[in-house]
């Protein structure tokens, strides 16, 4: 009987033991700090002062620097993840937002809001490559598993732009709703997820056709639908799930992978805005903007368990990958 | 030999017998107790369905209509934003609760109205003893009640951890005694079975909506201050609250100290109260009614 017992309490522990432990590194947009949480033990370990209205954040492929775009100060600071100091900062254009690294990690491409480009960066030598004119208040950033194909997402403009990477060339401009903000490719390359903040919906794109396959539409019972806004899309490696923020809804949808339906809506915390799977896809981590907090989201149960408090305006999140 | 004589010689024995009851004597008169309760309880099935439809038409009708209401704020033991729902499910485990001890008080009136209380305060074990086992009894089934509300609400996405649904055990068997208790008192003092309506206005409604199983205390403190420390002095706020922490695997001391005590004090009350020498039937001169 007692060793029952034992066996019992011994796959209680084994089930819930600490997992890896992962950083999480959150841009407080009015706060100009980035809070880092533990993802094992779920709260803020630590909060480095960053420059003027940090935004878009992203970890180097090797974790050792954590890059944020601080849209005041015009640059994108380097993040010594060891020390926890700004040690350089990165020549992008002037007000950048969002960025993204290439699937190998030698290249950044920063959307700078203010001036209408794409700025592309050489990690290495950290200057600047080249730019490549887009629409009107460039945003999202996605790039394809392959790294040839670079999508940026035009504010105003209402557009996706597809920019071959080895020409730096726009071959293709997909027209989509009003305001799309972000932009995620599926783990294998078929499909373009793009999200439209004030039309309330997300885009599947054909990266092939360049054509809009799909339009993933919201309803949440008693939410009107103009507080419904798309923002942070993040999909599962396996492709089967897929995950918007919808902003002022204060909900993550649920949506599967193959037929583009919303399975569930998770309430998070205030204006949820952008979200980060840990590598092992065991959470997603939300930055709600307005309640100041990271909501953990446990992707295998679809659950919230826990409310993060973090600093003020929490905006991006990016975690380290060992 | 004189009446008063022949009179001693009678009482005696049954005196002695009182004094020297066995565990297991004990034990048959609970066991017989709480089956009666449990056989009424089953054979009653528009009061299971009942007992279940009122919580049921809050958290479907009710919450669904104030979903919006909450998620603004995270208050312990809630880890993240919870739905409306989820926050009064609850509150509304407590509310079958208090119907139910309302309900068994009923039952005490009509008991002694139809004569069956005769049959049961006639046996020879202490009358402490047999109102402990009624309250028993009845919290047995308040039990029943809760653990199909849960099971339904499940269905609801109402899903607490697993491990809160065996911790809440503790908290409900304290709060449905407390609730019992509170019952016995008032039914001590009800004369006929009309003045149930009197208790659902008076006792039931007041109870519930000012505690905080329907809406947390923080926002009923904007509100009216004076409302909130009136939530606050009601033994039933604690007993939603503890059932809350509870369910949620947390334990809170001041909810848990205060329906201990509560229970505690209902409970010696509603023995004084059924004692026909000192309790308030002497004093109504009933006690013919009851014995």
């Amino acid at each position: 009987m007692w060793r029952a017992g034992l066996i019992f309490f011994a796959s209680i522990i084994a089930a819930n033991g600490p997992a890896q432990a992962y950083m999480a590194y959150v841009s407080n947009e009015k706060g100009n700090t980035v809070s880092i949480i533990d993802t094992d033990k779920l709260e803020v370990v630590n909060t480095i002062k960053v420059g003027q209205r940090p935004r878009g954040i992203e970890l180097t492929k090797d974790d050792k620097y954590c890059l944020v775009a601080v849209g005041d100060d015009d640059t994108i600071q380097m993040i010594d993840t060891k020390t926890g100091e700004v040690t350089a900062n990165l020549p992008s254009g002037p007000d950048p937002e969002l960025f993204i690294l290439s699937p190998d990690g030698s290249l950044l491409y920063v959307a700078n809001e203010n001036d209408n480009t794409v700025t592309i960066i050489n990690m290495k030598k950290r200057t600047p490559l080249g730019e490549v004119q887009v629409g009107v208040e460039p945003e999202g950033m996605g790039i394809s598993p392959d790294g040839k194909i670079l999508v940026n997402t035009s504010e105003t403009t209402n557009m996706a732009h597809f920019i071959d990477t080895a020409t730096r060339k726009i071959v293709a401009n997909v027209l989509v709703d009003s305001r799309p903000r972000f932009a995620a490719f599926k783990s294998d390359g078929s499909e373009l997820w793009v999200s439209s903040e004030v039309g309330g919906t997300v885009s599947v794109i054909d990266p092939v056709k360049h054509q809009v396959t799909k339009k993933i539409t919201f309803s949440i019972p008693g939410l009107r639908s103009e507080s419904i806004q798309p923002v942070g899309i993040n999909i599962t490696k396996d492709n089967k799930t897929g995950f918007v923020a919808l902003g002022p809804a204060n909900r993550v949808a649920v949506i599967d992978g193959k037929t583009h339906e919303v399975k569930k809506y998770l309430l998070v915390g205030q204006r949820v805005w952008h979200m980060a799977f840990t590598p092992d896809e065991k959470y997603l981590l939300t930055t709600n903007g307005i309640s100041n907090d990271v909501s953990i989201i446990d992707v295998a149960k679809l659950k919230v368990i826990k409310s993060i408090q973090v600093g003020e305006l929490p905006w991006g999140v990016t975690i380290t990958k060992h | 030999m004189s009446t008063a004589a022949a009179n001693t010689q009678r009482i005696a024995p049954a005196l002695d017998a009182q004094e020297g009851f066995s565990a297991g004597q004990y034990l048959i008169c609970l066991k017989g107790i709480v089956w009666r309760e449990s056989l009424r309880f089953l054979h009653q099935r528009e009061r299971f369905i009942s007992a279940l439809v009122r919580p049921l038409v809050w958290l479907f009708i009710f919450a669904a209509g104030f979903r919006q209401v909450l998620g603004v704020s995270i208050i312990p033991p809630y880890q993240t934003y919870i739905l409306y729902g989820e926050y009064i499910t609850p509150g509304l485990m407590a509310m079958i609760q208090l119907f139910n001890g309302m309900q068994s008080s009923l039952s005490m009136v009509y008991d002694r109205e139809m004569g069956n209380m005769r049959t049961l305060l006639v046996s020879p074990l202490p009358r402490w003893y047999l109102l402990c086992s009624k309250l028993v009894a009845g919290t047995a089934v308040s039990l029943l009640q809760v653990y199909a509300f849960l099971f339904i609400a499940w269905f609801w996405d109402i899903e607490p951890p697993p491990l809160g649904y065996l911790l809440v055990l503790p908290a409900l068997i304290l709060s449905g005694l407390m609730l019992g208790a509170l019952g016995m008192l008032i039914s001590s003092v009800i004369k006929q079975l009309e003045n149930f309506a009197g208790v659902m206005n008076f006792v039931i409604f007041p109870m519930f909506f000012t505690s905080s199983a329907l809406y947390p205390l923080w926002r009923v403190r904007e509100g009216s201050p004076l409302l909130y420390y009136i939530c606050q002095y009601n033994p039933f706020t604690h007993a939603v609250e503890l059932i809350r922490f509870a369910l949620y695997a947390q334990i809170d001391w001041i909810s848990l100290a205060v329906v201990c005590g509560c229970t505690a004090l209902f409970m010696i009350a509603a023995i004084l109260a059924y004692d026909p020498s000192r309790g308030l039937l002497a004093r109504r001169g009933e006690t013919g009614g009851v014995a």
